[in-house]
């Protein structure tokens, strides 16, 4: 039920972005959904991508520094009170959202965020309960 | 154009290589017979005092350097015993130990002499008004201009550093005419002066005194245009007294040394050989006066250079150029000393933090700023930006600990520090000397 995430360390300065992206269109990775993270110094890029260990590797190999991590994408209904409804279960259930970002489906009613927890699989634990949809990886991979 | 004691700073060479052979002499012996750190020196290199036929003969005995006091700190080097101690005074500690050093009565007394002299060679008199904008603690330069200024007669305000606004509130109540500080704080008050919409003419400042790190005849053209003063610079050291070692008169071409307390040498900082009158080398200070705290060759680590001829304002004493860098590598921050060393030694005990870090100097306005660059990996790298932050801070905290002044962490992408062949080249000084 958990989706990885890979996160890159950008300096703030020009161009560094374009060459994440450029080092991963040339191996033939596509991004999911991103999210960027910055101050004045630098920026945490989080990317989900088709092919993470591959994306992992060639960027490591062109000198980025990479982590992986687990997040929990989750189907959130596309109307009013839709995302507040989950994020209800999640204050109920004392599980603490790190950051959060949303993807955008290409179709279909429903939107997908993407969560980090404190508490991962508890968050999980707790969603499927309360009949959140949560998506597994290769579903999202494929998006 | 005043001299605070004419018959000891005009005095001709003969007279003084006379009494300079006398005290110095007197030095070695009560060096050898008290400090056993100079007693094993001595020793090793085979001399005694009385291996002392004339002054050149000095530079047969062993240098001092700061390794030694930081292996006999806190009181190895003290030559009398503590209850004739009657100050205590230490450097900022930022080589792990501080440097402690101690006084007599008789050494304050002198001290105190010197610095009236530096302080009247720059103009002050028993009319003005001295506003001591230095911070009073463990660090010399507050209290030796203090006590020096109020010999001279001067009205002294202790007003310590920082909160500037303040300062310059009380300098035009006070009527504030000298200004003691480091010349870069000087030019942070011109700059809240001009921020206040204020001018130079809304104080009653004639003349600065300014020390406690390195600045250019630029700077000093600056602060005169930007303050109406005249900036005079001065120089010293814990380890040899503090200020008053030397100081510039109103013609501001050296500091004159006060030859007849110090004996400058200056050596090769290489080969340590003594090099002729004249050469750029590194500075060494040998007291003739200090009772409680006697320093022997101590090797300064600034380079300078020394002239012999006589001053337009009729003193004769030697006068050193300003300091243009150190034999080490040492650097001075908003007048703290920091050695790459002990930045290096705080990132090498955070897990991950090496081994690829650079050093930035720049100046903002016209304070020292001074960023630690570190090579991010993925040891220090965290998905969440509280964390990020949190590990930056935490190193930034540990630097002020050790350093005792503020540096900024920047972390940096991987290989993104330029690589050298042997030794890394650690310093990027942007600042203008």
């Amino acid at each position: 039920m958990k989706v990885e995430q890979i996160s890159i360390f950008i300096e703030n300065k020009s161009g560094r972005l374009a060459e994440v992206t450029r080092v991963l269109g040339e191996a033939g990775v596509n991004i999911r959904a991103l999210s960027l993270a910055d101050t004045s110094d630098f920026g945490i890029l989080r990317l989900i991508v088709d092919k993470t260990d591959t994306a992992k590797d060639v960027l490591k190999s062109k000198g980025f520094t990479v982590n992986k991590t687990e997040v929990v994408a989750v189907e959130v209904p596309d109307r009013p009170l839709g995302l507040n409804s989950i994020l209800q279960v999640l204050d109920e259930a004392r599980i603490n959202v790190e950051y959060m970002y949303a993807f955008v489906e290409r179709c279909g009613e429903n939107a997908v965020i993407i969560f980090r927890f404190d508490d991962t699989e508890g968050a999980i634990r707790v969603l499927t309960e309360k009949g959140v949809k949560v998506l597994v990886g290769e579903r999202v991979y494929c998006m | 154009m005043r001299i605070w004691d004419p018959d000891r700073e005009c005095m001709g060479r003969d007279q003084l290589t006379a009494l300079q052979f006398e005290q110095l002499r007197t030095t070695l012996e009560r060096a050898y017979r008290n400090v056993p750190c100079y007693q094993k020196k001595f020793l090793d290199a085979g001399v005694s005092a009385k291996d002392l036929r004339q002054l050149s003969d000095l530079a047969r005995f062993p240098f001092t350097t700061k390794e030694d006091l930081r292996l006999n700190y806190p009181y190895g080097m003290f030559a009398v015993p503590l209850r004739e101690v009657v100050r205590i005074h230490s450097s900022s500690g930022t080589t792990g130990k501080p440097t402690v050093v101690g006084y007599t009565r008789n050494d304050l007394n002198n001290w105190t002499e010197l610095v009236a002299r530096m302080m009247t060679a720059a103009g002050v008199t028993a009319d003005d008004i001295v506003h001591i904008a230095f911070g009073y603690g463990l660090f010399t330069g507050a209290f030796g201009l203090h006590y020096g200024a109020e010999r001279i007669g001067a009205s002294v305000i202790p007003i310590s550093s920082g909160n500037t606004e303040k300062q310059i509130m009380i300098m035009q109540d006070y009527q504030s005419s000298a200004l003691v500080c480091t010349p870069s704080y000087a030019l942070t008050i011109a700059d809240h002066l001009d921020r206040m919409g204020l001018g130079a003419d809304s104080l009653k400042l004639r003349v600065g005194l300014f020390g406690a790190e390195p600045w250019s005849e630029e700077m000093r053209r600056e602060i005169e245009a930007r303050l109406g003063i005249l900036a005079t610079d001065n120089f010293g050291l814990s380890e040899v007294m503090g200020p008053g070692v030397a100081g510039e008169c109103e013609y501001k071409c050296g500091m004159h040394i006060f030859e007849d307390h110090f004996i400058p040498e200056i050596i090769d900082p290489a080969t340590c050989e003594v090099l002729p009158p004249g050469s750029v080398g590194e500075l060494v200070l040998t007291t003739l006066t200090k009772e409680a705290f006697p320093m022997i060759r101590y090797r300064t680590r600034d380079i300078t250079r020394l002239h012999y001829d006589t001053c337009r304002c009729g003193r004769t004493m030697a006068r050193m150029e300003k300091t243009r860098g150190r034999s080490d590598d040492m650097l001075i921050v908003k007048g703290v000393n920091v050695f790459p060393t002990q930045i290096e030694e705080v990132l090498f005990q955070v897990e991950g933090c090496e081994p690829h870090y650079q050093l930035v100097l720049d100046r903002e306005g016209h304070m020292d700023t001074l960023e630690v660059q570190v090579e991010v990996n993925e040891t220090i790298f965290f998905d969440e930006m509280k964390k990020q932050r949190e590990f930056v801070g935490m190193v930034e905290k540990r630097l002020a600990a050790t350093l005792g002044l503020r540096a900024k962490v920047k972390l940096v992408e991987p290989a993104s520090i330029p690589r050298h062949e042997g030794k890394a080249k650690r310093v990027i000084d942007r600042r203008k000397p």
